[in-house]
């Protein structure tokens, strides 16, 4: 991806290896400059970055408070597996991920496909879709959270009464609690995805419908056929953003429903804020970061094999 | 990738999708496609501006009518003090500032980290630039949950300063500079210039600072108005880590200031709030449009 055009500079560099690298050598061919240039990079990436990183791999060994950090060996993950907020934590995750999937993945896929094909003011279609991801998400989820209001005079609440559906509940009940923040999540998240599908609508080959035309490949056959085998790749990517992006899932949850109600809405992120900096249960930085590093190893193995399966599937 | 091209532009440009010119001229067809377009149109309508369109209302709407009857418009006429309450009383004056402050040191670190990092890999290439750059791509595939509680222990404590940086404003700057994506697009971009005009630069005498400053920079505008648009759009949304980090009311943006306000504020207020935060954002969108969709599109297309 950025692999420097090596044909042109690697003769020179041969020839650079042959005579003693000296301080004075290193000074002359613009080391200190290529160091300067390259200086912000070390220090932001390497304290706020690379350091915390591997930080966050000892942590999880040790007990941390504020006097002393002592080696604690496996304790903080032995103490994971006995906290029965952990499964809890973790189905809900699962669930929130699941509920994204059906109501956001194919959502964002069928406006798009139907906007691609809008000739006039296409422009406006677009910002139309994409609106409410400009919206701030904390503004969003407090606005949601008023839309939300369980009482009759509800702003839904209102606008099911009209069709003759009795008040609903919304973030208040362990039920409905969960789709309520999946459905705002994905009225912040959506117009975000169909730009990117957007985007790739755009890259199809026209030989390709030219050719289906020939065919004589009716609209639905040619979309079928067709387009989607075209977005299949990027279809892929957001599958799996999705994924990684809804298992750390925290804003919505926290402050929509704060977790409640009776923990029907903690997730992994929450329980994790929990542990590290929520009041009640004390300052745990290390089943915090154990616990961080567990859903981080998921993640990566989840991802692997991922694209493991998906790999044949992705080329066409 | 323009997702605004006029009508005569796409009909010129070739581009197609699967119902062809022909099948457009067919009654049956433009009748289900100018039907699907209304639909389509009046239900994006619902979904991307009836929200904001009733949090504008409800700031100006006195607090009982937006309880007893919230889609009702001004049953009771206007409450304009709930927008200069929200202003002057809960102080989101202070915290608007603070907002842009956020943002606006964000967008500086970022800038610079991008910028010089992308022309030491992509232009420099000293020998470990290599080794840095795998670095940087590598913590893209570390998830942001990782990093919460040892870097907020950083924060906390520091190498090298004696002095915790919670509740100052480095304590967000500094962080957002770790944007591995900046750095990637802006290297990548680099990369993309012509070496020809770097090789000439330097024949004519230009040192390295010259040359990022008078050639590279003034070349890649269009990369940094992407960086630029992803770094103020990340601090205006941020909430978690800025929650954490800056815990002195004073100094906090708008974002992490809200929901601690929201029990004790007047709802009308409150609404008059959150109107509040959300019009900048919204006008930077409007005025930058082409922009924000083409940085949109483009971090599918780089995530891709």
């Amino acid at each position: 991806m950025t692999t420097p055009s090596a044909p042109l500079t690697a003769p020179r560099t041969v020839v650079r290896r042959r005579r003693p690298r000296t301080p004075l050598t290193w000074i002359r061919g613009g080391g200190p400059a290529n160091l300067l240039f390259l200086l912000p990079l070390l220090v932001v990436f390497g304290v706020f970055s690379w350091w915390p990183i591997l930080r966050s791999v000892v942590m999880t060994f040790q007990r941390t408070t504020f006097v002393v950090t002592t080696w604690v060996g496996f304790d903080n993950f032995t103490a994971l597996f006995r906290d029965p907020l952990v499964p809890t934590a973790v189905l809900n995750t699962a669930w929130f991920a699941l509920l994204a999937l059906i109501f956001g993945y194919p959502l964002p896929l069928v406006v798009a496909v139907l906007m691609s094909e809008v000739r006039r003011l296409r422009g406006l279609f677009s910002a139309l879709a994409y609106l409410p991801v400009v919206v701030p998400p904390v503004v969003a989820v407090l606005l949601w959270k008023r839309f939300y209001d369980a009482s009759p005079h509800g702003v839904f609440n209102t606008i099911l009464g009209w069709v003759g559906i009795p008040p609903q509940p919304w973030i208040q009940s362990a039920a409905t609690a969960m789709p309520s923040i999946v459905l705002e999540a994905t009225w912040a998240a959506a117009g975000g995805t169909i730009i990117i599908y957007l985007a790739a609508l755009t890259s199809v080959p026209p030989e390709l419908y030219d050719a289906a035309d020939m065919d004589g490949a009716g609209i639905w056959q040619k979309i079928w056929h067709v387009t989607l085998p075209q977005l299949r790749p990027v279809l892929l990517i957001t599958f799996i953003l999705q994924i990684i992006g809804t298992a750390q899932v925290f804003l919505e949850p926290f402050l929509l429903t704060f977790g409640g109600p009776a923990n029907a809405t903690l997730t992994v992120l929450q329980l994790i804020y929990r542990y590290a900096f929520g009041s009640g249960i004390g300052v745990d930085y290390g089943k915090a970061t154990a616990l961080s590093l567990l859903l981080a190893i998921f993640l990566a193995l989840f991802s692997l094999v991922y694209f493991r399966l998906t790999r044949a599937w992705s080329q066409n | 990738m323009e997702p605004e091209l006029s009508r005569a532009a796409v009909e010129d440009s070739g581009e197609r999708t699967a119902i062809s010119t022909s099948d457009r001229r067919r009654p049956g067809i433009r009748f289900g496609l100018g039907t699907m377009h209304l639909v389509l149109l009046i239900l994006l309508i619902l979904w991307g501006v009836f929200p904001l369109l009733w949090l504008l209302k409800s700031a100006v709407t006195p607090t009982q009518d937006t309880l007893q009857t919230p889609i009702a418009i001004f049953p009771h006429g206007w409450d304009w003090n709930n927008v200069v309450a929200a202003w002057t009383q809960v102080g989101i004056g202070t915290q608007f500032l603070n907002t842009i402050w956020v943002a606006v040191g964000s967008w500086a670190v970022q800038l610079i980290v991008a910028t010089t990092a992308g022309f030491g890999i992509a232009v420099l290439r000293p020998a470990y630039a290599k080794v840095l750059n795998g670095l940087v791509l590598g913590t893209l595939f570390v998830p942001g949950v990782v990093l919460l509680v040892p870097l907020y222990l950083t924060i906390l404590h520091p190498p090298v300063l004696d002095q915790s940086l919670i509740n100052t404003y480095w304590a967000v700057w500094l962080p957002a500079g770790t944007s591995a994506f900046n750095v990637v697009l802006v290297t990548r971009f680099f990369n993309g210039l012509p070496r020809e005009i770097f090789e000439a630069a330097r024949t004519d005498g230009a040192g390295p600072f010259r040359l990022f400053w008078s050639i590279v920079l003034p070349m890649s505008r269009p990369i940094l108005g992407v960086v630029s648009v992803f770094a103020i759009v990340t601090a205006w949304k941020d909430y978690l880590w800025p929650s954490l980090v800056l815990t002195n009311p004073a100094i906090q943006p708008l974002s992490v200031r809200l929901p601690n306000i929201q029990s004790q504020t007047d709802l009308g207020v409150f609404l008059a709030a959150l109107a509040i935060s959300m019009i900048i954002p919204i006008v930077l969108f409007l005025v930058f449009q082409r922009l924000f969709l083409r940085s949109a599109g483009l971090g599918g297309a780089v995530k891709g």
